[in-house]
């Protein structure tokens, strides 16, 4: 706007960040403490790290998480996609609407009753719960994510694109993966980023559709937090974010690679 | 695409069918079952190899009787109430906080735009979980707070345990979903309209409420609906924070299923809570809808 | 205004249209596409020749385009048949039509180079590797991208897209090349350039052009034959000429060029003579029009006359004189090339008058408020019905 900011709209948006990293700032602080009180500060340290690496469980939990995450982001980008292909592209055909309700929903729904209905799922399919309910059920709630993600830059897509490509002979299904598809990746890839995240950092749908031998992160770092406080937690946390932080830069870097590519 | 692209639609359909509505109708099933020592542990089960008198035996076998108990115990309604109370109180002070917050990103320089918005996304890609527990650190009796406080020569504040770390918890944790809807919304403003009202005698306070306001309230409904249906079923935040006495129906689920191992208790608070949210849920459906029809 | 009318003249000998032996090559059979409610091409019935540089004409909404995307199979009529050299068209599906497009926006692949996006047609049919280099190649030297081949669609201007636009629509070679408002995105100048290539290009490859414009200065510019269209329906197939000068309606004679229409009745036709006698409130002496087939007595008609095909005057003109008009100057519109006298005849009743500026007289002797005769020969007229 044509004045630009005035010293309260800095004000807001400063305090506002302050507010949102502040917290986590802290976090990483104090994993590097080298005391066990997380509020004193006894000096520099690494050693909740070290005690982190020797954690068999936590290392199982952090695999079966990442596994987890990989197959139902794939799955979900997969389904999400083509959900939203059929809502943006379908037109208006029979049961779009509770299609369009089911896709929506998820995005606002308690976790605790999505958790809740899809264990009632399993149990009444006679399935042990454990790693593929997980899996499962995780794709469930994030492909809508995807399906919402891919639907937006769908709607903004020119389609005179796709009739360009028929035009030239192209099918429908080929003109989907050779003008469609590449046009639509970078929202097909925030959508699998995002479905991704979504997996890693569920705890609620997990305690409910998880079994004994599938134990993940959120999970096993929600039972140590229940006892308190501590800093091996901090370490743990700190490398989450460290990894996400990771992640969020390489795209950006990709992204700036690619707009910036010569021809 | 050609005529067929709904076929696309076919996958994802069967499996939130599945997975999504199926589970619903057996959540409410369960709701009017009884609860038994065994595997599963509620009563009656179909069992459709005897027959029909298979079914009327389960037919037989439903009651109304978990519904009567939830109106009975008065548990139940406070914590109903109490997530109510908690959903629209935090709902009112993410928009007090969110919407200075994204009124200023909106009006930052086109480039810093996008990097306030990377700032304001990128919590968001960290864990829920995490950032819930950072606030442990803080808020607790020995906590960092208190430290600064008793820095500052201040009396140490009980914080942790309390209602205030529940609402400093949902605020921080949903304030995101509050600024990006907000945010898309003032984008999109017009700044000529804001020049146009001062040109027609309008104070800048005065534009705002009748300019910039009316315009930006789908992004305030959209926001206000993305966080208020969450918050009110919301687990993790009151049950880390709130501390034991904190009352709130995704909390009392949770209980009722894990601690009570009560299955049908915990389907039928679901329901009602599903009831509940049904209205709110069917208008963000429609917010959203009009939002993409709109950008065709 | 038209003011490019012999350009539209020019190739006279080349009329299938007119040779009842003919075959269409593209024919529309009473072809009807609603939209919901609306109706968006009514009963429309049109044949298009092998060779024809054909356009549609309308304004925004009339349903040009839908028309047009009926044949290239983005749309399926309710009602009706398309055919395309003899053959119905229903149930083939766009990639199987053999007709190009070339879209309004240019639709380039942006994740494509210009040779890919040339090629990107080739490649839907097995052609060998090198023959799809050649015939790229050789589109790109045709529309003069070769040394571009390599960029990306965002990295050209408007006027570099739209050529590569044509260059893909045409590398196919098919049957029949749609263009849907193909010079709409670039500025004036250009435009005109770009009007006289395409028809130079379509004459050089011999191929059908259909083109779906808004712009009638384009239209009679470019094509062979132009339709009118109106609310769905067609109001007048004929070559730009004959559309200019011979419009079939109030429309077709507003909607290209400027316009004055008078109210009347017919008075009595001239045996012989194919001359015409009008009634009109507006000339109490009555209009004098030629017309071989004029309307029996006592019809309502309309008489349009172009602006530039009256004459105006300070003087009355000598007795006898046919279709005068007296009236006062209103205001005056220079455009340089041209001159525009409104006339004021009666109250709430102003004519537009036009006149070349032959001379470089700055001082012209006709000024605001004089009192002026306005008058026109018995050929300038048209007696319209409709």
């Amino acid at each position: 706007m044509r004045r630009g900011p005035s010293w309260f709209n800095i004000a807001s948006v400063g305090l506002g960040l302050a507010f949102l990293y502040l917290p986590i700032v802290l976090l990483v602080a104090y994993s590097f403490n080298a005391g066990r009180l997380v509020t004193v500060w006894s000096g520099f340290s690494t050693r909740w790290y070290a005690a982190l690496i020797e954690d068999e469980e936590m290392r199982d939990a952090a695999w079966i998480t990442l596994r987890v995450g990989l197959i139902s982001a794939s799955a979900a980008t997969v389904l999400g996609t083509l959900a939203a292909v059929g809502l943006v592209r379908g037109g208006l055909f029979r049961g779009r609407l509770l299609f369009a309700g089911m896709i929506y929903a998820p995005l606002v729904m308690p976790e605790v009753i999505m958790g809740l209905s899809l264990l009632l799922l399993f149990v009444a399919l006679g399935q042990a719960r454990g790693f593929w309910t997980l899996t499962a059920a995780h794709t469930t709630f994030t492909l809508c994510y995807v399906a919402v993600v891919v639907q937006a830059r769908l709607v903004d897509f020119d389609r005179s694109l796709e009739e360009a490509a028929q035009d030239l002979g192209c099918p429908p299904w080929r003109t989907f993966l050779t003008v469609t598809l590449p046009n639509i990746a970078p929202a097909v890839a925030a959508g699998w980023m995002l479905a991704f995240t979504l997996s890693l950092d569920d705890l609620v749908v997990a305690s409910f559709t998880s079994g004994p031998g599938a134990t993940t992160l959120p999970m096993r770092i929600y039972s140590q937090v229940r006892l308190g406080v501590s800093p091996e937690i901090n370490a743990v946390c700190t490398l989450l974010i460290g990894a996400v932080a990771l992640g969020v830069a390489l795209w950006g870097l990709v992204g700036r690679a690619r707009t910036r590519a010569p021809v | 695409m050609g005529h067929r692209s709904w076929l696309a639609a076919i996958p994802p359909y069967a499996w939130l069918l599945v997975f999504f509505l199926f589970p619903f109708v057996l959540v409410a099933k369960l709701s009017v079952s009884h609860t038994v020592l065994a595997i599963p542990p509620y009563a009656p089960t179909l069992d459709l190899s005897r027959g029909a008198a298979g079914v009327r035996d389960f037919i037989g076998g439903l009651s109304g009787d978990t519904y009567r108990r939830l109106g009975q115990d008065h548990l139940y309604l406070a914590a109903y109430l109490s997530s109510l109370k908690v959903a629209a109180i935090s709902t009112a002070l993410l928009l007090l906080v969110g919407y200075p917050m994204a009124y200023g990103m909106a009006r930052a320089s086109p480039r810093s735009r996008t990097l306030l918005l990377m700032a304001v996304i990128l919590p968001f890609w960290t864990s829920f979980l995490i950032r819930v527990y950072a606030w442990i650190a803080i808020l607790k009796p020995e906590g960092l707070l208190n430290l600064v406080l008793s820095w500052l020569h201040f009396g140490p504040v009980e914080i942790l345990n309390t209602p205030t770390a529940v609402y400093i918890g949902v605020v921080y944790s949903y304030l995101p979903f509050m600024v990006l809807p907000l945010y898309a919304a003032l984008e999109k403003l017009d700044p000529t309209l804001l020049e146009a009202a001062a040109d027609l005698g309008a104070t800048p306070w005065r534009a705002f409420w009748r300019v910039t306001f009316p315009l930006s309230r789908p992004g305030v409904a959209a926001g206000s609906l993305l966080c208020f249906i969450p918050i009110v079923g919301e687990f993790v935040i009151p049950d880390l924070l709130g501390g034991p006495q904190s009352l709130m129906i995704g909390r009392t689920i949770w209980t009722e299923f894990f601690a009570n191992r009560d299955w049908p208790s915990a389907s039928a608070v679901a329901i009602v809570l599903l009831a509940t949210l049904t209205l709110p849920i069917l208008a963000y459906q429609h917010q959203q809808a009009r939002a993409l029809e709109g950008r065709r | 205004m038209a003011r490019r009318l012999n350009i539209g003249a020019v190739r006279s000998s080349f009329a299938p249209w007119a040779d009842p032996a003919a075959v269409p090559l593209a024919r529309f059979e009473g072809v009807t596409k609603r939209f919901g409610d609306a109706v968006a091409v009514a009963g429309v019935s049109l044949d298009i020749y092998e060779r024809e540089f054909f356009a549609l004409l309308g304004p925004s909404g009339c349903g040009k385009t839908t028309l047009m995307r009926l044949l290239a199979g983005f749309e399926t009529p309710d009602a009706g048949r398309v055919l395309l050299g003899g053959q119905d068209l229903a149930g083939v599906p766009p990639h199987r039509r053999p007709v190009n497009m070339m879209f309004q926006s240019y639709a380039l692949f942006p994740h494509l180079n210009v040779f890919d996006n040339v090629a990107f047609g080739l490649r839907q049919d097995a052609m060998p590797k090198a023959e799809i280099r050649a015939r790229v190649e050789e589109m790109l030297e045709m529309v003069q991208m070769a040394s571009l081949a390599r960029r990306r669609p965002d990295q050209l201007s408007g006027g570099q897209r739209q050529r590569v636009a044509l260059a893909r629509a045409i590398a196919r070679r098919p049957r029949m090349l749609l263009l849907d408002e193909p010079m709409a995105a670039l500025d004036k100048k250009l435009r005109e350039e770009t009007q006289f290539e395409l028809k130079e290009l379509q004459a050089r490859l011999g191929l059908t052009f259909l083109i779906v414009t808004h712009d009638q200065e384009e239209a009679m510019t470019v094509a062979d034959r132009i339709a009118v269209m109106r609310d769905g329906a067609i109001e007048q197939v004929a070559t730009p000429a004959e559309i200019y000068e011979a419009p079939a309606s109030r429309y077709v004679a507003d909607f290209l060029g400027d316009v004055n229409l008078f109210e009347a009745r017919v008075d009595r036709v001239e045996p012989g003579a194919a001359q015409v006698r009008l009634a009109s409130a507006e000339c109490p002496a009555g209009f004098t029009a030629l017309d071989d087939d004029a309307p029996a007595p006592a019809t309502q008609v309309w008489l349009a006359v172009r602006p530039e095909k009256m004459t105006i005057a300070l003087e009355p003109p000598p007795p006898g004189t046919p279709n005068v008009l007296e009236g006062q100057v209103w205001d005056i519109g220079y455009t340089g090339d041209w001159t525009t006298y409104l006339v004021d005849l009666a109250e709430d009743r102003t004519i537009r008058v036009a006149r070349a500026n032959a001379s470089r007289l700055v001082d012209r002797p006709i000024g605001r408020e004089d009192k002026v005769w306005v008058s026109f020969a018995p050929d300038a007229g048209v007696v319209l019905t409709r």
